[in-house]
């Protein structure tokens, strides 16, 4: 078990100061002129060595991100990005660094800020954190009353200012292009991509987008020194990591862990282990809805972190674990979440629009077992029809669920199928 | 209480912000660079809704697209693309109840069912009083509480058919119970007290 | 340049290209509904999928830059099932209702999915319904056809320039709509109905009118503006039933305005099917050679400058050379093609065409506008400047009425008094006109229509020189005409002869009795009034002002009733083709004159069209080489003198009625309504 002095969000159940005073009891903001001194490159060297990769879902490597940002001014500003819009179902761990660790946040921003050559950063906050938005804004007035923030921020000749924007209700702002467009006043609807943020991002500008806990990890990891946080799990897939216990635990919780710890250790040792017993673990859902979920089988054995859950054919996605037991309809709870993103898709392009509505009633149906036989591989078919065809990844994550419930419980699908028809007989013989 | 008649919302005709509206929304337009103030439009509508009374009047809109140099169309399409702006008006305490998997595995039909029961009314309804609207949504990311309502601006985490049910009293009541666990809980740390982070960490306040 | 592989094929592409392009120029077709080569990239149709080896999944070719080494299928299955899912999809909420759908038999839907589709649906689940928007007067709408490709959404924004159509909601929700019901306030609205890949978007009045296999489509050109735009006249029995535009890059691209696309029905209403002849006072019906002869009797013994003639804004130019020929044998100098009285110069011809061309607008990087409004004079040209706007580095100055363009400006003045101060150096646009590279300026009709027009002419002229507008390599004085038959009729030379009388002298004469007799041709913008008790001859189409002042009315034929010649605002002779006979007794109008000479015992030498056409191309070259625009030389023109405060005004106050045509049109008279009548009452529009 991670120690509590490897624990960066040592606040994240808000039992402390969350104020400036509290935080810099706990180590923020210490030192962070030095910091800013030591130079871009060496804070883009030290990220890349740390091994982090991105907390948002992609797991793509943090310093190398940072290094795509132009180094000339071609006089296009750069941006940093952050994306507080957390609202990947069972994900609930960046709200935690926001009302009570904000200004880990607001200190990363800074780093990041020097480290990518940027003088201005938006964090975007989803609408509905309207009270974790009244924290962080009062972390960034602070910080400006302190001189932290702006004009020589720190005192270390770096000029850097911080905004928050509050978004309204749209998960698909959490996909980066959607974000940047709707950080622009506009729908968000992603980008098609080329070309990338880092060339052509806010405002036509280069911009870096990254998730709240990547970049409110940057201070410590600097302050550590990058072989620290690569020390803890495993090669490639490094540091520690927020996890979201969700769904049939005893004592649904987030905690700060080690990455790659085992799953089930993950969930008995800070969850109280699953309702009713290991034992009575039904599945899983690693990394939030947009993965695949797991069968108690893979659970038994997996590891949490990149690599691990990607060879099993789920992820990890934003470390939400949510997890059902047997008492549970799997069915409706994938179904819910097709619903999910049938709610959530922007509309843009045509699989999504059309497809997220189709498997929706599909599965709608499947619930009450009111299908052929067929329709389940009509249903998988559908999936693969959106799945990789659509202009962002919220086609891939509507995917995902379903073709995990087909490939893990289609037995459970064709019993509901055989039950409703024999219900039925009349209709049936149809 | 029963559900009010689906009649078209009266329209104001006009709309203006108050002078502290005005002075907040020339503060967020300041947070962009020049020329791209349209860049305000959500934190403009979203003040323009809590003048309103938490909805969004056609006025209203019409209003910010005038204020920040966008074609009122333009202005439409952000209102109706985002689940935060209410088209129509909403009940003084707008519970918003989440019915996404991780809310619904712990039990948010019963939630729901609650609210239903004790208003009187069917999801996506006002009561006849105006009191109350309930509307269900998707994750509003808190999941490890589940399950979640938020009230206007509040969460209440936790919850379950009785205590959705006190809280539905006292909202009636005007009288909103401290936002959060209804079931006394530190935030997101598991129920009986962190395991974590127990003080003898370093930076704890003590 | 980057090589790349379509197909097993190696193609080379200019920098920029996409994917698309690039199969395109391997020959190879790649399917599309949100692409348009006119508009923004959307890529969210998805239609356009094809495989790039070494990429993980399919990619949007619309939207994806040509790279060197990528090698590109699109037959292979990975981009067949990707086609072929996206065609499910968009046919899952698309509903069955071809045999009742307008777009059907020229729907890009019911082509593709022939092409590309199952051959069967899986989709059981219920379709989705969405309501029916109102877009005013000619844009129907039929929105659960709607396969959201945005085509329409990003043509009004970015090529009509109004913002006043978006999608609305999200996600299976999403609606194309004005989101308040309100007619689109575009003079190019119709072409979203060509945009929309499916039956969203029909026209109205053509509602349920025919089906396209029913229809002879005959090439032709429109002439209810000056601009020439290329067209398609779709015709079913004698009937024109739709016009629609076909592309000529170097003049409409691929756009139409609203008006010449949707006036057509005036072609089948008050129309002059019958000579007419005036008896105790009224207009009775008569036969050819009654009125032939009527015309004649009055004529003889007419002493020769007593007699004259006007064309009018839709005259042919072999109309108006045979014209010219019979005044020529009669001996009168007394006809002008300038019903208007605009100070047009017939001694150069660069002085009364739009120089710079319609296409060399794109090259032009500063442009005053003087006594024009563009958007109403020539919503197509307009585009062309918008699109010269928008792609930066296009400065506009207006020096007239202020009027919404689609673009910025920077508005000088109102009137003369401005143009004066900008020749002599006295404004600011003055630098900007200096530094500028290729300036142009646009005269419109509003500046030279008024007694101080040839002077004002002279100041334009100045100002062109001055700013280095006119020089070897370009030109960029330019006169944008309203009227289809200006330019033609100058080139013809259908101006007063050595002595004779213009517009102003003619009526004049007429209500002083010196101009006993006063032929129109097609001559409907003159009031009646002014034309005192001179006998009037009216041949034209329509029963407008000109046929209700005439003692004579002469059936002839609409530019979509004759093979005719005009000559657009660049200077460009175009061939208009017949399409339909003229109605009843209604006769092609070159012949009208020829039978009229002979009457008269002045025959005019020509017996068929290839002769009058010989006999046009010796009064003017030009003619001899329709589309082109030949090379024009600068020279004297104009008259310095002393300029009027008044301000400019545009000739045209009603952009849906300005023409013979228009002014009988059901659709224009409903436009007009909506549009120009009742603007800003929002029942007007609904009420339709």
């Amino acid at each position: 078990m991670l120690r509590d002095q490897d624990r960066i969000f040592t606040n994240l159940y808000g039992i402390h100061d969350w104020k400036l005073a509290g935080a810099r009891k706990r180590g923020d903001w210490d030192g962070t002129k030095e910091l800013i001194l030591k130079g871009r490159d060496w804070i883009v060297t030290q990220v890349k060595d740390s091994g982090l990769r991105g907390r948002g879902g992609a797991g793509f490597p943090t310093g190398m991100k940072w290094s795509f940002m132009p180094k000339t001014f071609d006089g296009r500003p750069s941006y940093l990005v952050i994306n507080a819009d957390e609202s990947e179902p069972g994900t609930c761990k960046d709200r935690d660094i926001l009302r009570w660790d904000p200004h880990k946040l607001v200190e990363g921003a800074l780093l990041a800020g020097v480290g990518m050559g940027c003088h201005a950063g938006y964090i975007y906050i989803r609408g509905e954190f309207y009270n974790e938005a009244s924290h962080i804004q009062q972390a960034i007035d602070e910080a400006y009353a302190a001189g932290l923030l702006g004009k020589n921020a720190c005192g270390a000749g770096w000029d850097f200012d911080l905004y928050l924007h509050r978004g309204a209700g749209a998960y698909i702002c959490g996909e980066e292009t959607a974000l940047l467009e709707s950080l622009e006043g506009k729908k968000g609807q992603p980008r098609l991509k080329p070309p990338f943020p880092a060339a052509v991002g806010l405002y036509g500008c280069p911009t870096t987008v990254n998730n709240v806990e990547t970049i409110a990890v940057v201070p410590t990891i600097l302050r550590r020194g990058a072989p620290w946080f690569a020390s803890i799990g495993r090669p490639k897939n490094s540091g520690t990591k927020l996890f979201c216990i969700s769904g049939h635990v005893e004592r649904p919780c987030n905690v700060e862990e080690s990455m790659s710890i085992p799953l089930k250790e993950l969930i008995e040792r800070h969850a109280g282990g699953v309702r009713g017993g290991w034992d009575n673990l039904l599945g899983i859902i690693p990394g939030g809805s947009s993965v695949p979920v797991l069968p108690r089988s893979i659970c038994d054995t997996v590891l949490m972190d990149f690599d691990a859950l990607r060879e099993v054919r789920s992820g990890l996605g934003t470390a939400a674990v949510i997890v059902m037991d047997k008492s549970t309809d799997i069915v409706k709870a994938i179904s819910r979440l097709s619903k999910f993103y049938m709610h959530e898709s922007c509309g843009q392009c045509t699989p999504c629009r059309e497809g997220t509505g189709w498997m929706w009633r599909v599965m709608e149906r499947m619930v009450k077992g009111q299908a052929d036989l067929e329709e389940i591989d009509v249903l998988e078919e559908v999936t693969r029809q959106v799945e990789g065809h659509t202009i962002c990844a919220l086609g891939d994550a509507a995917a995902w669920p379903i073709q995990g419930l087909i490939r893990h419980f289609r037995p459970e699908l064709e019993k509901r199928i055989a039950a409703y028809k024999a219900s039925r007989p009349r209709q049936a013989a149809e | 209480m029963s559900a009010a008649p689906t009649a078209p919302a009266k329209e104001p005709t006009t709309f203006a912000f108050s002078q502290d509206y005005l002075r907040r929304a020339e503060q967020i337009i300041a947070k962009y660079p020049p020329g791209r103030q349209a860049s305000a439009v959500l934190p403009l509508l979203d003040l323009a809704q809590r003048q309103c009374g938490n909805w969004l009047p056609r006025a209203a809109m019409d209003y910010v697209a005038g204020i920040l140099g966008m074609a009122p169309i333009r202005v439409y399409e952000v209102a109706t693309f985002y689940s935060m702006f209410n088209l129509q008006p909403v009940g003084k305490w707008f519970l918003q109840i989440c019915g996404t998997t991780p809310c619904w595995l712990r039990g948010s039909d019963d939630v729901i069912r609650t609210c239903e029961s004790k208003l009187g009314i069917k999801m996506g309804e006002t009561t006849a009083d105006g009191k109350f609207t309930l509307k269900e949504v998707e994750c509003l990311g808190a999941c490890v509480n589940a399950p979640v309502v938020q009230v206007n601006d509040d969460f209440y985490e936790d919850l379950d058919a009785a205590s959705m049910a006190r809280l539905i009293d006292a909202l009636a009541a005007d009288q909103p119970p401290p936002k959060g666990s209804m079931t006394g809980r530190q935030n997101a740390a598991p129920v009986g007290g962190p395991q974590t982070l127990d003080g003898r960490a370093p930076g704890g306040d003590d | 340049m980057p090589k790349l592989t379509i197909n097993g094929q190696a193609v080379e592409v200019p920098p920029g290209a996409t994917v698309l392009q690039a199969c395109e120029s391997a020959g190879v077709e790649v399917p599309r509904f949100c692409y348009h080569e006119r508009l923004s990239i959307a890529g969210n149709c998805r239609m356009c999928l094809v495989e790039q080896e070494k990429a993980p999944k399919p990619i949007a070719s619309c939207a994806m830059p040509a790279a060197d080494g990528m090698v590109i299928h699109t037959d292979s299955p990975m981009a067949r099932k990707a086609r072929k899912g996206v065609m499910e999809f968009l046919l899952i909420n698309h509903p069955l209702d071809c045999p009742i759908c307008d777009q059907g038999g020229e729907c890009d839907l019911q082509d593709q999915a022939m092409a590309y589709g199952f051959d069967r649906g899986r989709y059981d689940e219920n379709k989705r319904a969405v309501p029916d928007k109102d877009f005013g007067p000619l844009v129907k709408t039929s929105m659960n056809r709607c396969i959201h490709c945005t085509r329409c959404i990003r043509f009004i924004t970015e090529v009509a320039g109004i913002e006043e159509l978006g999608a609305t909601f999200r996600g299976e929700h999403m609606e194309v709509t004005t989101y308040v019901e309100k007619a689109l306030s575009s003079e190019l609205s119709g072409n979203i109905i060509d945009l929309c890949p499916v039956g969203a978007l029909t026209s109205k009045p053509y509602a349920f009118s025919a089906r396209p296999w029913e229809l002879r489509k005959v090439e032709s050109v429109d002439v209810l503006d000056a601009v020439g735009a290329a067209i398609r006249v779709d015709v079913r029995g004698g009937e024109v039933l739709r016009v629609l535009p076909r592309l000529n890059e170097a003049v409409n691209e691929e756009w139409l305005a609203d008006k010449s696309r949707f006036a057509c029905d005036g072609l089948r209403r008050q129309r002059l099917d019958r000579p007419y002849v005036r008896r105790d006072g009224k207009l009775q019906p008569a036969t050819w050679p009654e009125a032939l002869a009527a015309v004649a009797a009055r004529l003889d013994g007419v002493q020769a400058d007593r007699i004259a003639a006007l064309a009018g804004d839709l005259a042919c130019v072999e109309s108006m050379v045979a014209l010219k020929d019979l005044f020529a044998a009669i001996g009168s100098g007394n006809i002008d093609c300038r019903q208007d009285g605009a100070a047009l110069d017939p001694r150069t011809r660069a002085s009364y065409v739009f120089n710079t061309t319609i296409a060399g607008i794109e090259q032009a990087d500063a442009c005053l506008l003087i006594g024009t409004n563009p958007r109403w004079e020539a919503p197509v040209l307009n585009a062309r400047l918008r699109k010269r706007f928008l792609a930066g580095g296009f400065r506009v100055a207006l020096i007239g009425q202020q009027t919404d363009l689609t673009y910025r400006y920077d508005y000088l003045g109102a009137g003369p008094q401005t143009l004066a101060d900008l020749a002599s150096g006295k404004l600011a646009f003055g630098d900007l006109l200096r530094l500028a590279k290729r300036p142009m300026l646009i005269l419109g009709q509003g500046a030279l229509a008024r007694p101080d027009g040839a002077a004002i002419l002279a100041l334009a002229r100045e100002v062109a020189e001055k700013f280095n507008m006119v020089r070897e390599d370009w030109n960029g004085f330019n006169v944008l005409h309203t009227a289809a038959a200006r330019v033609g009729g100058m080139d013809a030379g259908f101006v007063p002869g050595h002595g004779g009388r213009g517009t102003a002298e003619i009526l004049q004469g007429a209500q002083n009795g010196t101009v006993e007799f006063v032929y129109l041709l097609g001559a409907d913008e003159i009031d009646p009034d002014l034309l005192g008790k001179a006998f009037v001859v009216y041949q034209g189409h329509h029963g407008d002002e000109g046929a209700h002042r005439a003692d004579v009315v002469l059936p002839g034929a609409a530019y979509t009733e004759k093979n005719a010649t005009y000559v657009n605002t660049e200077g460009r002779p175009q061939q208009a083709r017949l399409a339909v006979f003229p109605p009843g007794e209604a006769r092609e109008d070159w012949k009208i004159i020829r039978a009229l000479s002979e009457a008269m015992g002045k025959r005019l030498p020509y017996d068929n069209l290839a002769q009058l056409r010989r006999r046009m191309e010796s009064v003017n070259p030009i003619f001899a080489a329709p589309g082109q625009v030949a090379p024009v030389s600068w020279g004297a023109f104009g008259t310095s003198g002393p300029v009027q405060a008044a301000p400019f005004a545009t000739l045209v106050s009603n952009y849906y009625m300005t023409d013979p045509i228009s002014r009988a049109s059901e659709t224009m008279a409903k436009c007009t309504a909506t549009f120009i009548a009742r603007t800003g009452d929002a029942k007007a529009g609904a009420a339709e």
